[in-house]
């Protein structure tokens, strides 16, 4: 690390985030790249709990949450931002109480509302990442659509009750890039199933939200394989993983007009 | 009549014994799943829903169905 690194940091943050500095691949070039991110979290549920925490105790310096839901006490086996004192209280409110205690470099935003096609571009546009921990496929696909209107990098995860899907989305970034609509054109026939439905053991939220985290930072700093245009499958039962190759659908609603690859 | 030639192929780890010459439209009709209900995955590459009917499966092929999970 060069000298002028150490002038950028305050002595208190050069002992917070040394352990991220004196990694080679990251240094104080990433734990910068960190502090300066603005990124937009849907969801502060099984996923958003443990992302949030991550991507706060790590410094990136924005964090916007975006919930209309309030702590209930069924929520706190897994979603471990939240505490029973905060049950009846907004999700937004809680979580940002925990990030502020946690660490005073990180400014949070709390939009305790519901994230809509109507409205999702417009909340999109001060943020650079995305990141989507929502738990319908509705809003899924509105996030996915406004990122793709907004431009923004997409970095989605899903949990099922003993299992997980992550990736990233960047469609513009390449015309050989899918949107998350490429990959699921619409929301599926039939009942949703829910984690209230169908349950869910809590450390797989947790796995999920913490590789979903990772990926993150991985992206925010350009450091190893990244997920962007591919999916990681992860089945916590067996603990086997793949990661899958996505690709772009013709004609698709949300990303198909650019010229196919 | 000749028995249509047969080939073997993996699907959600199990070897299954399928008609040459089958695309993704027919192996998923046979499995009774609608296209708009999961993805394909072969040989580790999603198969755009608008190649399903143009993908011909082969002999050794690894596919596995993606189920969507929306839980979060």
């Amino acid at each position: 690390m060069s000298p002028s690194h150490h002038m950028d940091f305050t002595d208190e943050q050069l002992e917070r985030y040394s352990r991220h500095i004196i990694l080679k691949e990251l240094g104080g070039k990433g734990q910068q790249r960190l502090l300066a991110a603005k990124v937009l979290v849907v969801g502060a549920g099984g996923l958003g709990a443990p992302l949030l925490l991550y991507l706060a105790a790590a410094g990136v310096g924005t964090l916007a949450i975006v919930d209309d839901d309030v702590v209930d006490l069924s929520n706190l086996q897994r979603q471990v931002i939240h505490d029973t004192v905060s049950i009846g209280t907004p999700k937004v409110v809680s979580a940002a109480k925990r990030i502020e205690g946690l660490n005073p470099d990180v400014k949070v935003e709390q939009i305790n509302r519901r994230l809509t096609a109507g409205n999702a571009a417009a909340l999109f546009a001060p943020y650079d990442i995305i990141v989507d921990g929502s738990d319908n496929f509705e809003t899924r696909l509105a996030v996915s659509d406004a990122a793709v209107e907004a431009g923004k990098t997409l970095v989605s995860a899903a949990i099922g009750p003993f299992e997980g899907q992550i990736a990233t989305f960047s469609p513009h970034t390449g015309d050989d890039q899918p949107c998350y609509r490429c990959f699921m054109p619409a929301v599926p026939e039939g009942r949703q199933e829910t984690c209230s439905d169908r349950g869910i053991l809590g450390a797989v939220a947790g796995i999920i939200g913490s590789l979903q985290a990772l990926e993150v930072m991985k992206q925010i700093t350009n450091i190893g394989d990244r997920l962007t245009g591919r999916m990681m499958i992860f089945d916590t039962l067996s603990l086997r993983s793949r990661i899958i190759k996505l690709r772009r659908e013709a004609g698709c609603p949300a990303c198909g007009e650019r010229p196919m690859p | 009549m000749q028995e249509p030639k047969m080939m073997h192929l993996t699907i959600n780890g199990e070897v299954k014994r399928l008609n040459q010459g089958m695309n993704v439209t027919m192996m998923l009709s046979a499995m009774e799943l609608s296209s708009k209900k999961v993805a394909v995955e072969r040989n580790r590459i999603i198969v755009p829903r608008s190649e399903h009917g143009t993908t011909t499966l082969m002999e050794g092929d690894i596919l596995e169905i993606v189920h969507f999970i929306g839980g979060g």
